[in-house]
C-alpha cells in the first residue's frame, strides 16, 4: 500500500483507485494468454497507426511489377495492379481499427445509456426494450449487419453505423442484466435514503459499478466488428476499391489465387491474429477485473 | 400527547412470484411504533420478514397494505419528490458493511453525501462536520481520503454509522449492524450504537435475529415470527418473564454470559424447519414447531392482545389471564 503512486498500469480503467488497477494488473500479467493478447493487440495498433506513415503508397501502382511475389523491394509482393501488399495491409489495418473501434463506440454511447435505464426503471422501460432487444437478437450478428449495410448503401461510414447499430442489442442487454444487479446493493438503498434523484444514482452509483463488465463487453465488441467490416467489404457492401480494407484486398486476391495466393494469405492472417489478440485480451481482463477470480 | 417517531399500522408486504401467481408473504399485518428517543428491538429467526419492515419505513420498497408515519404524517403515499425532505430525519445502518459504502466514493464523500444532497452544508463546513462525525464514530479524522475497500469490517460499519447520523436524525433504522462483524468487534459496535443513540437522543428501529444483543440496547422488544409479531413488551419484562413459546425458545437459545445460569437453565429445542413464507400454515404460525401446540392452533389464528398486561401484548391461545405456559417445565 505505501507505494502506491510509483507506477499504475492501465489507468484508464475508469473509476479504479491506484490499489486495484495495480492489482489488476498482477493478476492480468499472470495469465500468459493474457499478455500474448495485448502484444498482438499492441501490434496491430502499432501497425495501423505507423505503419501507413513508413511503408509504400498504398495507391502506387508498379507496372514492372504486378503479382510480384514477396522481395526485397515489396516485402509482401505485389497485387495484379502492382500496388504494393505490405502498405495495403498496413493501410487496411487503419480501415479495421476505425470501423471496430468506432462501431463499437457508437454501440457503447447509444447502448449504455438504454441499457442503464431498462434495468433502473425495470417496472416501466425493461420489458419494451428486452422485447425489442430479443427480436434483434433473434438474427445473427453478420446477417443483421448486412442487411443494415444493403439498406444503407456501401460506404465505411455506414459500414460503422450498420456495425454499431448490430453490436447494439448486446451491449443493451449486458448493461441492463448488469444494473439489475447493483440496483439491488445496500449502497444504492443508501443512496435513495439520502434523498439522492434518480440521476444521480444512476450515473454516481449503479453505472460505476459495471465498467469492468463493459470494458471486457467493448474488447471483445472489437474483433467481431473487424471480422464484420471484412466481411461486408468482402461483398461489397463495405468499403469500397480503391481503399485498401482487408475485405476489399481479399476480395481481389480472389481471382489470382493460383498465381498470388499471397495476396490472399496476408489479409487472411491479420484478420485472425487480431481479432485473437482483442479476444485473449477481453479473457484475460474478464478474469483480471472478476475480484472473485483467484489471485 | 407526543406523536411517536415512527408507526407503523398493519403493514403487510407480499412479493409476488413470478409461477403459479403466489407470492412470498414476507410481511403480513405489523403493527408497531417508536417513541422519542425510544430504542425498539425487532427479533427473529433469518426469514421472518425484519430487513423488510425496515426497508418499507425508509420506502425502499413499497408496501402492499398498511401505512407508516414519520412524525404523525402518513407517508406511505407520498411520492418520491413530496418525501425527500422528510429522508433528512430517518436514515439506515445495513447489515453488510461491505456492500453498503459505495467502493468508488472516499469515506469523506460517503459521509457527506447526505449533508449535500440536503443542502445542509458543503465545502469547507461540510469537511468540519464530516472530521467532527468521524471521530464521533471512533474513527480518525484522516479517515476522510481512504475508500472502503482499505477499511477493516469493523471501520466500514462506523462509516456506515456516520453517514446515518450526520444529519442528526430523528429516527435511525439498525438492519443486523454488528451481525456480519468478527465476534471481537460486535460488542465495541454496539457500545459506540448505545453511546451516540443516549448522546444524540434518537430513536431507533433496531432489527437483529439475536436477542442478547438488544438486551441492554432497547427499551422494548418486539418478537417476530413469519411476517408476524408474536409478542412484544417492555425488555426487563420480556427477558424475565417470556410469555410466548416462541420467545422463550429463542430466550433459552440465547448465550448466558453467567456459567452458573447456562448450566441450570433448561434448554428448549425446536424442531422443524421454518415453514415456507409462501405458505404459512394455518392457525396460528408457529405450531408447526410449538411442543405444546393443542387443536385450536391448528385452526384459529391467536390475537395479539395485552392478556396479562396491557403493555406487553402476545398472541397466544395459552396465554391466559390465569396461566402463561413454560415450556422449560419437565423437560
Ligand atoms: N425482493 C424480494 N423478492 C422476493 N422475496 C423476498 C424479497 N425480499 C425478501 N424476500 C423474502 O421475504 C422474506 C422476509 O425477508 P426479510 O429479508 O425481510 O427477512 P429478515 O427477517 O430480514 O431475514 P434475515 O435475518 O435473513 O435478514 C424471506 O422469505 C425472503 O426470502
Ligand atoms: S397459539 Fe398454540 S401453537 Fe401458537 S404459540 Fe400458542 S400454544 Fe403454540
Ligand atoms: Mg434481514
Amino acid at each position: 500500500m505505501a507505494d502506491q503512486t510509483l507506477s499504475a498500469p492501465l489507468p484508464a480503467l475508469a473509476g479504479a483507485t491506484p490499489g486495484r488497477a495495480r492489482q489488476v494488473w498482477r493478476r492480468f500479467r499472470r495469465r500468459p494468454a493474457a499478455v500474448a493478447g495485448l502484444a498482438l493487440v499492441a501490434g496491430f495498433l502499432a501497425l495501423a497507426v505507423i505503419g501507413p506513415l513508413v511503408t509504400a503508397d498504398p495507391a502506387a501502382q508498379d507496372y514492372s511489377a504486378p503479382l510480384a511475389p514477396p522481395s526485397g523491394g515489396h516485402l509482401l509482393g505485389t497485387d495484379d495492379l502492382g500496388r504494393d501488399l505490405l502498405a495495403r495491409i498496413a493501410y487496411g489495418a487503419r480501415v479495421s481499427l476505425e470501423a471496430g473501434v468506432l462501431s463499437v463506440l457508437l454501440a457503447m454511447v447509444v447502448g449504455v445509456p438504454i441499457g442503464l435505464v431498462a434495468g433502473y426503471y425495470r417496472r416501466f422501460l425493461d420489458p419494451v426494450v428486452m422485447r425489442l432487444v430479443d427480436v434483434v437478437l433473434a438474427f445473427p450478428f453478420l446477417i443483421f449487419a448486412v442487411g443494415m449495410a444493403a439498406i444503407l448503401g456501401p460506404s465505411l461510414r455506414n459500414v460503422i453505423i450498420a456495425l454499431g447499430v448490430s453490436q447494439l442489442p448486446g451491449i443493451i442487454r449486458v448493461t441492463r442484466g448488469e444494473v439489475l444487479t447493483l440496483r439491488e446493493l445496500d449502497y444504492v438503498a443508501a443512496a435513495v435514503a439520502d434523498g439522492a434523484g434518480d440521476g444521480r444514482i444512476m450515473f454516481r452509483y449503479v453505472l460505476p459499478g459495471a465498467t469492468s463488465t463493459l470494458i471486457v463487453q467493448a474488447t471483445v465488441g472489437i474483433p467481431t466488428a473487424i471480422i464484420g467490416e471484412a466481411t461486408l467489404s468482402f461483398l461489397g457492401l463495405g468499403v469500397q476499391p480503391p481503399t485498401p480494407s482487408w475485405g476489399v484486398v481479399l476480395t481481389d486476391a480472389q481471382q489470382f489465387l493460383d498465381q498470388a495466393p499471397w495476396l490472399a494469405i496476408w489479409p487472411g492472417v491479420m484478420i485472425a491474429l487480431s481479432t485473437l489478440g482483442f479476444n485473449l485480451l477481453g479473457d484475460g481482463l474478464r478474469d483480471a477485473l472478476d475480484p472473485r477470480s483467484v489471485r | 400527547m407526543n406523536a411517536p417517531v415512527l408507526e407503523v399500522k398493519d403493514l403487510v408486504k407480499h412479493y409476488p412470484i413470478r409461477r403459479g401467481g403466489r407470492s412470498v408473504r414476507a410481511v403480513d399485518g405489523v403493527s408497531l411504533s417508536v417513541g422519542p428517543g425510544e430504542v425498539l428491538g425487532l427479533v427473529g429467526e433469518s426469514g421472518s420478514g425484519k430487513s423488510t419492515i425496515g426497508r418499507c419505513v425508509l420506502r425502499l420498497t413499497e408496501p402492499t397494505a398498511g401505512s407508516v408515519s414519520l412524525g404523525g404524517r402518513d407517508v406511505t403515499h407520498l411520492s418520491r419528490r413530496a418525501l425527500r425532505p422528510l429522508r433528512r430525519d430517518v436514515h439506515m445502518v445495513f447489515q453488510d458493511p461491505y456492500s453498503s459504502l459505495n467502493p468508488r466514493f472516499t469515506v469523506g464523500q460517503i459521509v457527506a453525501e447526505p449533508l449535500r444532497r440536503h443542502g445542509v452544508a458543503r465545502g469547507a463546513e461540510a469537511e468540519t462536520r464530516v472530521r467532527e462525525m468521524l471521530e464521533r464514530v471512533g474513527l480518525s479524522a484522516d479517515m476522510r481520503t481512504r475508500r472502503p475497500h482499505e477499511l477493516s469490517g469493523g471501520q466500514r460499519q462506523r462509516v456506515g454509522l456516520a453517514r446515518a447520523l450526520v444529519l442528526e436524525p430523528k429516527l435511525v433504522v439498525a438492519d443486523e449492524p454488528v451481525s456480519a462483524l468478527d465476534v471481537s468487534v460486535q460488542a465495541s459496535v454496539l457500545n459506540l450504537i448505545a453511546d451516540l443513540q443516549r448522546d444524540m437522543g434518537f430513536s431507533c428501529l433496531f432489527i437483529t435475529h439475536d436477542l442478547s444483543v438488544v438486551e441492554f440496547l432497547a427499551d422494548r422488544i418486539a418478537v417476530m415470527y413469519l411476517g408476524r409479531i408474536v409478542e412484544t413488551g417492555p425488555t426487563e419484562k420480556i427477558f424475565a418473564e417470556p410469555q410466548h413459546p416462541y420467545t422463550q425458545a429463542l430466550l433459552s437459545a440465547a448465550p448466558e454470559p453467567d456459567p452458573v445460569r447456562q448450566r441450570e437453565r433448561r434448554r428448549v429445542v425446536l424442531g422443524g424447519e421454518v415453514p415456507s413464507p409462501l405458505d404459512p400454515p394455518t392457525g396460528c404460525r408457529f405450531h408447526t414447531r410449538c411442543p405444546i401446540a393443542v387443536d385450536t392452533c391448528r385452526t384459529d389464528e391467536p390475537r395479539l392482545t395485552g392478556v396479562r398486561e396491557a403493555d406487553r401484548p402476545v398472541a397466544c391461545h395459552l396465554v391466559t389471564p390465569s396461566a402463561v405456559p413454560d415450556l422449560t417445565e419437565g423437560n
